[in-house]
């Protein structure tokens, strides 16, 4: 597979692994059928995302992304982070080989389910397809807990 | 890198020196093309003829059934279109394995586009597929079978043998893809009932794009590359005399050396399952134990990660392997074979195949048993379905 060489740095010391306890939004993308599953956490202070860690089955590029989607959110507004587009996640990783852009929507797409579930859980007002990308285009089943 | 591992002998193996000394003067003095008349051409043939000869008496086959292609996928796909015309008063039904390479498998899908039904034999779980099976699934219209005689996955080795004399007792011609197991295992074609048998020079530490297909005498098969007279006008092509003089001397020291070598590379492969075993939980192995194995396969599933990021992290230290996950493969999909083994999707996707071969060294098998459980580990700490 050939991958950038900031697709390897980022799949070699991924940042931000591991979980938030009391997190304020969880989003998980995937299944393992499919064989990627992304759990993303987040803290939100003052609409402000201050933390991301992530946990994910998935391949180089389903780890990458993962990584890199956690670089990107922290310190950004929800309005901002909701718009981080999964082209945004390949960009920043040096693009990513045609078969593995689907790792990339994983990872944007887990984003926009923690923010989801976060203003879901406090109350504010969310739009249908804010959720997620996918659930348009039905890219991946989702797993519902 | 200087001390690389390769580990993946089962997609490839480097010509061996030997071989390639052998096959350099065919490169630059003795190039004729071995259909002229001229002393350069009958240079050449003579050549050609001999390797020809050393495959067969390889396996246990006449010179003359002995042809030669540019690959082992060419000799499955020449093997199984190339005697559906002569079986057309009979029917349209071919039985093969759901095991089979890509090579087999994709050929067949296309003639089912074409109007022919085949039915896909399971295997059981540890990869063999049962002799009753293939009674029940003959119908009158069965025309071909087509079972491999070692999966190049998870290395089970099948009764061919058994298989045959079914075939045979039911007048259906029988081909055997025999790439993963040419050079490895014995193939006497004297005493196998076998009609068609698929070899690959690239498996056995010969080059790449030479293979051969063996028609049994008597069994007919039609042209499917139209062209000069060569192969008996039945496979068109100017000969790769050099490749196909490479895959003689190959196979002839293959056979030569199978039973040391098997002897010592079961060995490493015992030793890297079982060391493995105990130094990783909750792993499992692909295919059977002991002599119903390849001697040089290994394949684990290794649960609650995928099977690409091990090929990374092993790779970045040098050491070559190969996964059945759906990652490697460019599709949505783990490998027909573990799923066929009934293996499920996630634990698929975690496969690892290790295939060893001549220059492995147990010094080898130690490396991966001290950097596998490390590797492991750091992946199954990312992984939201591990609870460790
Ligand atoms: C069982 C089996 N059949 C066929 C092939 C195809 O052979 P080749 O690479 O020579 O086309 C392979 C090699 O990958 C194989 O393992």
């Amino acid at each position: 597979m050939d991958y950038s060489d900031k697709v390897m740095d980022h799949f070699m010391h991924p940042r931000n692994v591991g979980e938030i306890k009391d997190a304020d939004g969880i989003g998980e993308m995937g299944n393992a059928k499919c064989g990627d599953i992304m759990k993303l956490y987040i803290t939100i202070e003052d609409g402000i995302i201050t933390d991301a860690k992530f946990k994910t089955f998935g391949c180089g590029a389903a780890i990458a992304t993962s990584s890199m989607v956690t670089e990107l959110v922290i310190g950004k507004t929800l309005d901002e982070a909701t718009k981080i587009s999964n082209k945004a996640v390949a960009d920043a990783l040096g693009g990513l080989p045609p078969v593995k852009m689907h790792c990339s929507l994983l990872a944007a797409d887990a984003l926009r389910r923690a923010i989801y579930d976060y203003k879901n859980k406090n109350g504010l007002p969310v739009d249908d397809c804010d959720e997620c990308e996918t659930c348009c285009h039905d890219h991946h089943d989702i797993v519902e807990e | 890198m200087t001390d690389r591992i390769y580990l993946d002998h089962a997609a490839t193996t480097a010509v061996r020196k030997e071989v390639f000394d052998y096959m350099l003067p065919f490169f630059t003095e003795h190039f004729g093309n071995p259909m002229s008349v001229h002393s350069f051409g009958r240079e050449t043939k003579k050549y050609l003829e001999a390797a020809r000869e050393t495959i067969a008496n390889c396996i246990g086959a006449e010179p003359r059934e002995i042809m030669f292609t540019s690959s082992g996928t060419e000799a499955d796909n020449w093997a199984i279109k190339g005697v559906l015309k002569g079986q057309s008063k009979k029917g349209k039904h071919i039985i093969t394995s759901q095991i089979e390479h890509h090579a087999v498998l994709h050929t067949l899908e296309q003639l089912e586009q074409q109007g022919y039904e085949v039915t896909y034999l399971p295997v059981d779980r540890e990869g063999f597929v049962d002799p009753d099976e293939l009674k029940k699934a003959i119908r009158k219209d069965t025309i071909l079978v087509s079972i491999m005689h070692a999966n190049n996955e998870i290395g089970a080795i099948q009764p061919i043998d058994e298989l045959g004399l079914i075939c045979k007792e039911n007048g259906i011609i029988f081909h055997v893809d025999a790439v993963q197991s040419a050079g490895v295992l014995p193939i006497d074609l004297k005493h196998l009932p076998v009609d068609l048998l698929s070899l690959s020079a690239h498996k056995f530490y010969g080059p790449k794009g030479a293979g051969a297909l063996f028609v049994r005498k008597g069994t007919r098969i039609e042209s499917m590359i139209s062209g000069g007279g060569q192969e008996r006008g039945l496979r068109g092509g100017t000969h790769n005399h050099v490749a196909i003089i490479g895959m003689g001397k190959a196979l002839e020291l293959a056979v030569l050396e199978m039973e040391e070598n098997n002897k010592r590379i079961s060995k490493l492969r015992d030793q890297l399952i079982d060391g493995l075993f105990e130094r990783i939980p909750e792993i499992r192995l692909n295919g059977p134990r002991g002599d119903k194995r390849l001697p040089n396969n290994v394949n684990v599933s290794i649960k609650y990660i995928e099977g690409e990021g091990m090929l990374l992290h092993l790779d970045m230290l040098g050491i070559a392997a190969s996964s059945g996950s759906a990652c490697t493969s460019g599709s949505l999909d783990p490998s027909h074979v573990l799923l066929a083994i009934g293996l499920t999707h996630e634990i698929a996707h975690g496969s690892l195949r290790l295939s060893l071969g001549r220059e492995n060294t147990e010094a080898d098998v130690k490396k991966v048993l001290e950097v596998l459980p490390e590797i492991v580990k750091n992946l199954r700490s990312m992984s939201p379905l591990y609870e460790g």
